[in-house]
């Protein structure tokens, strides 16, 4: 490749540009791009469709179409099975855990962004090691931690298990956002007589709303989703969580269609609801604790 | 990042010393009391007879559970290679498939943002959740797999077929995470680089193997070495899916840690069995950040 002829203007390093050729008339576009996408498409939305499906057809249906509708299935899995209270628990765990989650990865993002310390770079790469730490070998000795705090079969062990793990990329992701901000703005503020703290309420915070929306719903996510320290720290049925209560639909009622994608469905709609909130942080949100990192 | 305009360039109060360390401290303590104490007492009942259900013979053990995990346990080493086998076979087809679909999302079309969501959606699904939504899939008798002449016999209870199965079902959940990874690389190489390329002549494929590829090279590195780990781990799906059956076919080390710590509540050789899973995971985390020199200058 001809390096000379490469001119990199640092002003338009990193604009996100569409690579390739523009749209225009191009026949093998369609063979490169759309059928493809397409396909992938199907992939990813038939089974989305086929739970849709099942949740929503009489019991002995087997019509492709959930033609006639019917909420039976709902109204056992809320009711009978105890959905209603799993529900009631993973909102719980999941707001408590997103509050925590949040506001701790604002201090520690605005102490990243802002302040240049000793142990800063021993901190970062400490965030970025717990990457490596397995949740599933960690299930033993977080056991034995909540079970001498008195913690097990309590809410609060998965709050707290989750806040854990949940930090890591949520500082990361925050440290980004703040320092996006300018420091000028705050500088303006404390020139105006703001303390430091009152010129981060007043100025910082509400440019910060964007990033605060993101940590919170990755946060979210991750706590709705997480199983197994539900399963381990949790036996007793009225603290059961959503993904817990669906792994027992799962085993138990294998044999009622209905009931399970029911229970998917309502698993389903909260994280879909955030997923559409945060589609457009996605990219960046993900990949900021690791490319970027 | 503004640390040349902070106060610390001018001489700050001697408040905003401790002001950095006073922000990070609620994370310092959670992540020393909920995760670096509990990696130090793995270590520690590793070397213990630790079971809930027998207390009678709690005790030190010395290297009793290593002796057992290694030489008298055959599923630690058949869970061994299932996990190494699952990673392989997972991530390899994660960056295929990733790739291409970040290109294709990447491109500009009409209705490029609702393509990106659909397809991206599947990264927010559990694992609990996906078991759920394939087992409908899967399942023999209303199954959508019939119209695509599965077997009779149940995917899931056929040793031959649960393999391809449970790979099949992680990588829908597991292809939108790795494509939004490689999305955010491919964002970052300057348009200019493929103008400038398309003006000498390079084709399409030449653009591809001379500009996006040396480009993403740590994004790729950095995403399959992150998938590696988070699929080593990812017990989730498994557990639900096939409990490791049929026959433990399916059963990876982790799972296998699991159900000792769930189901039969050893806690010393389940810490075992997780120490052993610690030190081969960064062991190979390492061999494979030296061999692919992460980071290193690679433009030349």
């Amino acid at each position: 490749m001809a390096t000379e002829t490469i001119v990199r203007r640092p002003g338009k390093v990193g604009v996100r540009t569409a690579p390739g050729p523009r749209p225009r008339k191009d026949p093998g576009r369609v063979l490169r791009l759309y059928v493809p996408l397409g396909l992938y498409l199907i992939f990813t939305l038939v089974p989305f469709y086929w739970m849709i499906v099942f949740a929503l057809r009489p019991t002995g249906s087997t019509a492709p179409v959930p033609w006639p509708i019917t909420f039976e299935h709902f109204e056992t899995v809320w009711n009978d099975i105890g959905y209603a209270v799993f529900f009631r628990n993973s909102v719980v765990v999941g707001v408590l855990s997103l509050l925590f989650t949040t506001v701790v990865a604002l201090m520690g993002g605005y102490a990243l962004a802002r302040f240049r310390f000793r142990g800063r770079t021993v901190f970062m790469v400490a965030l970025l090691c717990t990457q490596f730490i397995p949740g599933a070998m960690m299930l033993i000795p977080l056991f034995t931690i909540f079970r001498g705090l008195g913690l097990i079969n309590s809410l609060w062990s998965l709050v707290i298990a989750d806040t854990v793990f949940n930090l890591p990329l949520s500082i990361i992701l925050m440290s980004g956002f703040v320092a996006a901000v300018p420091f000028q703005v705050e500088e303006a503020a404390m020139v105006d007589g703001c303390t430091r703290v009152r010129a981060f309420f007043a100025v910082v915070l509400p440019q910060l709303r964007p990033g605060l929306i993101a940590v919170g719903s990755f946060a979210f996510i991750h706590t709705w989703n997480n199983f197994l320290f539900a399963l381990m720290f949790i036996s007793k049925q009225a603290n059961f969580t959503i993904p817990v209560g669906l792994s027992y639909t799962i085993g138990e009622y294998s044999a009622d269609f209905g009931a399970l994608a029911a229970g998917g469905v309502v698993a389903a709609v909260p994280v879909v609801c955030v997923f559409a909130v945060i589609q457009r942080y996605l990219v960046h949100g993900i990949s900021a604790g690791a490319v970027k990192g | 990042m503004a640390f040349a305009r902070t106060a610390a360039a001018r001489g700050r109060p001697r408040a905003l010393r401790w002001a950095p360390y006073l922000l990070i401290s609620p994370t310092v303590l959670l992540i020393t009391v909920f995760l670096v104490y509990p990696i130090g007492s793995v270590l520690y009942y590793s070397l213990q007879h630790y079971n809930l259900t027998k207390p009678w013979s709690n005790g030190f053990a010395g290297l009793a559970n290593f002796r057992e995990m290694l030489f008298e346990d055959p599923l630690f080493w058949t869970s061994l290679g299932f996990t190494a086998k699952w990673v392989v076979v997972e991530i390899a087809l994660q960056l295929v498939l990733g790739l291409a679909l970040a290109l294709i999302v990447n491109e500009s079309f009409i209705g490029r943002g609702l393509a990106r969501s659909m397809v991206f959606s599947p990264w927010a699904v559990s694992g609990v959740l996906t078991t759920g939504i394939w087992i409908l899939l899967y399942n023999p008798t209303t199954g959508i797999v019939r119209y695509l002449g599965a077997p009779e016999a149940a995917v899931l209870g056929n040793p031959d077929t649960v393999f391809g199965a449970v790979v099949v079902t992680e990588l829908w959940r597991g292809v939108p995470f790795f494509a939004i990874l490689l999305l955010a690389g491919l964002q970052g190489i300057p348009g200019e680089l493929y103008e400038a390329a398309a003006v000498d002549g390079a084709g399409r494929a030449r653009r591809f193997l001379h500009v996006t590829l040396p480009h993403l090279r740590d994004a790729i590195v950095l995403a399959t070495l992150l998938r590696s780990v988070w699929e080593f781990n990812n017990v989730d799906l498994i557990y639900t899916l096939t409990g490791g059956g049929p026959a433990q076919v399916t059963t990876t080390l982790p799972l296998y840690v699991a159900q000792r710590a769930i189901d039969s509540k050893d806690f010393g050789y389940g810490s075992a069995l997780t120490t052993a899973g610690f030190l081969i995971l960064l062991f190979c985390s390492l061999l494979y950040l030296r061999l692919s020199r992460f980071g290193a200058d690679h433009k030349a």
